[in-house]
């Protein structure tokens, strides 16, 4: 039951760290953008929801119009910023981009704040369901594997089966030739970055409720996504999603573990340092590895 | 325009110029934390130094004030940078604050090699109370074990046998979850150090203290941390199921945020708002008449150095190069302090009394922190026999 527990805690971090990923994956592969300031729309996604859930007195309503905000915050940011940096090489993209993320921390100070904000659930939601006999789940990380499982599909659906999807993995594959077919390139880009911001925005929301919603929330998180965007192969969906289950997994099996096993051969002393600073290294160990074996990733995207 | 502006400005300064070098005044050199999640606290710190400051005039000992604010970003080596600047290029007469026990030890030593007046108003790392204590360096706060020990004896008066620790994993965190078991009689059945600042999501280690089954957890969480974790403990659904007891961890800053979640989970503190003395009294009133907003135990302590330097300043009639005159006088902690009368320990850290303090929902709506009790009474940590000083 204990180990059930445990694996759900890391598909439930995975499913996290999926939404986050989806958007990143898709304007790193597609516009081939190195975006730091994704983590800055994870953070405007969940103060958006923390004031429109106050204004609506509605937890649903307030996200719904969160995510429209994120999207729309994302479109404003392509039109007047992003686009200028198309073309040029990553390191303005980092540069620029970072830029951005300092702006973004200090506009949310300006506007909300320094002590952050709280994005409270409804009541039933802050307790825990008994799904198997004996085991016990907090109702609301259930909420979260449901619905980021229910966005994994309708992704899958709009990458794979529609008109928009198509362009978007001929984006990935071969930027040039789409452009030479005579696709609006410049539109198709600007609706990515803003997907790729609601996505980052639900993503920044629906964690609110567990992590807070505070200035700098979305910075610490984009390394883990960097991670598995690197694991899963840019630009695949695909593989975001199964690098972020591995990812969330084994981050949570080994903060769940590795100390009770480290305590087997060391001072309980030196183990309970030890193993959370080792627990820790496990994901880029992860990566290290991917990237010795599969350069390319788990999932390249096609004809990369 | 700009040039408009600056030569008033410069005129100015030249004709100010020989009259301010004539009068001397105190440069207090004050770090803590501005930036980031935590800055929060960082602000009520320097609100209430500002506000101590307000109500003295803004002379300490008859002089007046000049206070350079430094950021340490809640990084060690940033903190040992920016107090050295403090000291070298600033030459600050006092240095005031530090948050964070890593931060403070990382600056110890520039404090110490440059003999440099200081008051710490939170971090209390159990190397600073024993063998790194030094004759300049004063804490308005405590030893980082005392929280957690009255903690603890609270819990065996509770009939708590056993118990799950958990904390983060810096310096402070060891000694919190160190602490806790000097006065815990009974069984602890698992302790768990989280990754420290970046770990927000507690989930295995819930799950872990579930499956433990203990009587209680004992947790330390400070700042947004404690906001986290006491929220990802009651969507466990474990509030009705295993009680759960703090050191640090709910506060005047992380109360208003967490609301109904907190109703009902007992912290220690050594300084609750409600204490019923005069110089508190008007430190709650006058922040809250200045602020809008309740002052937490950070800002309480940082007020009290303000307090502390104004009388040291005082009894060496502003000759701030007699060091000596203005240690001799602060080891007396003749002032009116917010936590009531204490007394200084040979490693200048006060020995003061620790209260139970509860989170509760006052008929306005409003939620407060109250004092229900007196834990311990002029409580002494237990590191002070490992300072040299005498």
């Amino acid at each position: 039951m204990y180990l059930i527990e445990q694996l759900l805690n890391g598909v439930q971090l995975g499913m996290l760290l999926f939404l986050l990923t989806a958007g990143l994956t898709l304007i790193f592969g597609i516009m081939d953008l190195v975006n730091l300031a994704h983590g800055s729309l994870y953070m405007l996604g969940a103060y958006f929801a923390a004031t429109f859930a106050a204004w609506t007195d509605s937890f649903v309503l307030g996200a719904l119009l969160a995510v429209a905000a994120a999207f729309a915050a994302g479109v404003v940011l392509e039109v007047t910023a992003i686009r200028r940096l198309y073309g040029r090489n990553h390191l303005d993209h980092v540069l620029g981009t970072f830029g951005l993320l300092l702006f973004f921390n200090e506009l949310v100070r300006l506007v909300w704040g320094p002590a952050g904000l709280t994005l409270s659930l409804p009541s039933q939601m802050l307790a825990a369901v008994q799904i198997l006999p004996g085991l016990y789940y907090p109702a609301y990380r259930l909420v979260i594997i449901v619905v980021a499982l229910a966005v994994a599909g309708l992704l899958y659906l709009l990458v794979m089966r529609t008109r928009l999807g198509m362009l978007i993995r001929a984006g990935a594959s071969n930027r040039e030739m789409v452009g030479a077919l005579g696709v609006n390139i410049k539109l198709l880009y600007t609706l990515v970055f803003g997907l790729g911001a609601a996505l980052a925005g639900f993503a920044g929301l629906m964690q609110a409720p567990i992590l807070t919603v505070q200035i700098g929330m979305g910075e610490n998180i984009l390394i883990a996504a960097f991670v598995v965007v690197v694991i899963g192969g840019i630009g695949s969906i695909r593989g975001a999603f199964v690098a972020a289950l591995l990812v969330g997994v084994i981050d949570t099996i080994g903060r769940a573990f590795l100390p009770d096993l480290l305590n087997d051969y060391l001072s309980p002393n030196a183990a309970a340092t030890l193993a959370p600073a080792l627990s820790s290294m496990l994901i880029y160990l992860l990566m290290a590895m991917v990237l010795a074996l599969r350069p390319e990733g788990l999932f390249p995207a096609a004809g990369r | 325009m700009k040039k408009i502006t600056v030569i008033p400005a410069t005129a100015l300064a030249l004709l100010a110029g020989p009259a301010l070098a004539q009068q001397k005044t105190v440069k207090i050199g004050f770090m803590s934390t501005f930036s980031g999640p935590v800055a929060a606290i960082g602000n009520d710190m320097k609100n209430s130094f500002e506000l101590g400051l307000d109500q003295h005039g803004r002379k300490l000992g008859g002089l007046p004030v000049e206070v350079v604010y430094a950021d340490d970003q809640l990084k060690p080596d940033v903190g040992v940078q920016k107090t050295t600047e403090l000291i070298e290029s600033d030459h600050v007469d006092f240095i005031v604050g530090y948050i964070w026990s890593n931060v403070l030890l990382a600056s110890l030593k520039p404090i110490v090699d440059s003999k440099t007046m200081t008051v710490v108003t939170n971090a209390g790392p159990s190397q600073f109370a024993g063998e790194l204590c030094s004759p300049y360096v004063f804490s308005t706060s405590w030893q980082n074990d005392q929280t957690p020990a009255a903690v603890g004896r609270y819990m065996n008066q509770k009939g708590v046998k056993t118990a799950f620790l958990l904390g983060p994993n810096y310096a402070a965190g060891k000694d919190m979850l160190a602490g806790v078991q000097t006065t815990f009689t009974g069984k602890i059945v698992g302790q768990e150090l989280t990754r420290w600042p970046d770990q927000l999501d507690f989930s295995a280690e819930l799950s872990k203290a579930r499956e433990a089954k203990p009587d209680a957890i004992f947790a330390f969480y400070p700042g947004g941390a404690g906001i986290q974790f006491v929220t990802q403990y009651v969507q466990a659904g474990l509030k009705g199921q295993i009680p759960l007891y703090t050191a640090f961890t709910v506060d005047d800053l992380s109360l208003p945020r967490l609301k109904d979640l907190a109703v009902g989970v007992p912290g220690a503190q050594e300084w609750v708002n409600d204490l019923p003395n005069a110089a508190n009294k008007k430190f709650v009133a006058d922040y809250k008449a200045k602020y809008n907003a309740s002052p937490s135990f950070y800002g309480a302590q940082t007020y009290d150095a303000v307090g502390l330097i104004d009388s040291a300043i005082a009894a060496v009639k502003g000759d701030l190069s007699n060091k000596d005159g203005m240690r001799k006088e602060m080891e007396k902690a003749d002032f009116a302090s917010v936590r009531g009368h204490f007394t200084y320990g040979n490693n200048h850290i006060p020995i003061q009394s620790f209260y139970l303090q509860d989170a509760v929902k006052n008929a306005d709506g409003g939620y407060a922190l109250k004092t229900v009790a007196t834990i311990v009474k002029d409580d002494q940590d237990r590191f002070h026999d490992r300072c040299p000083m005498k």
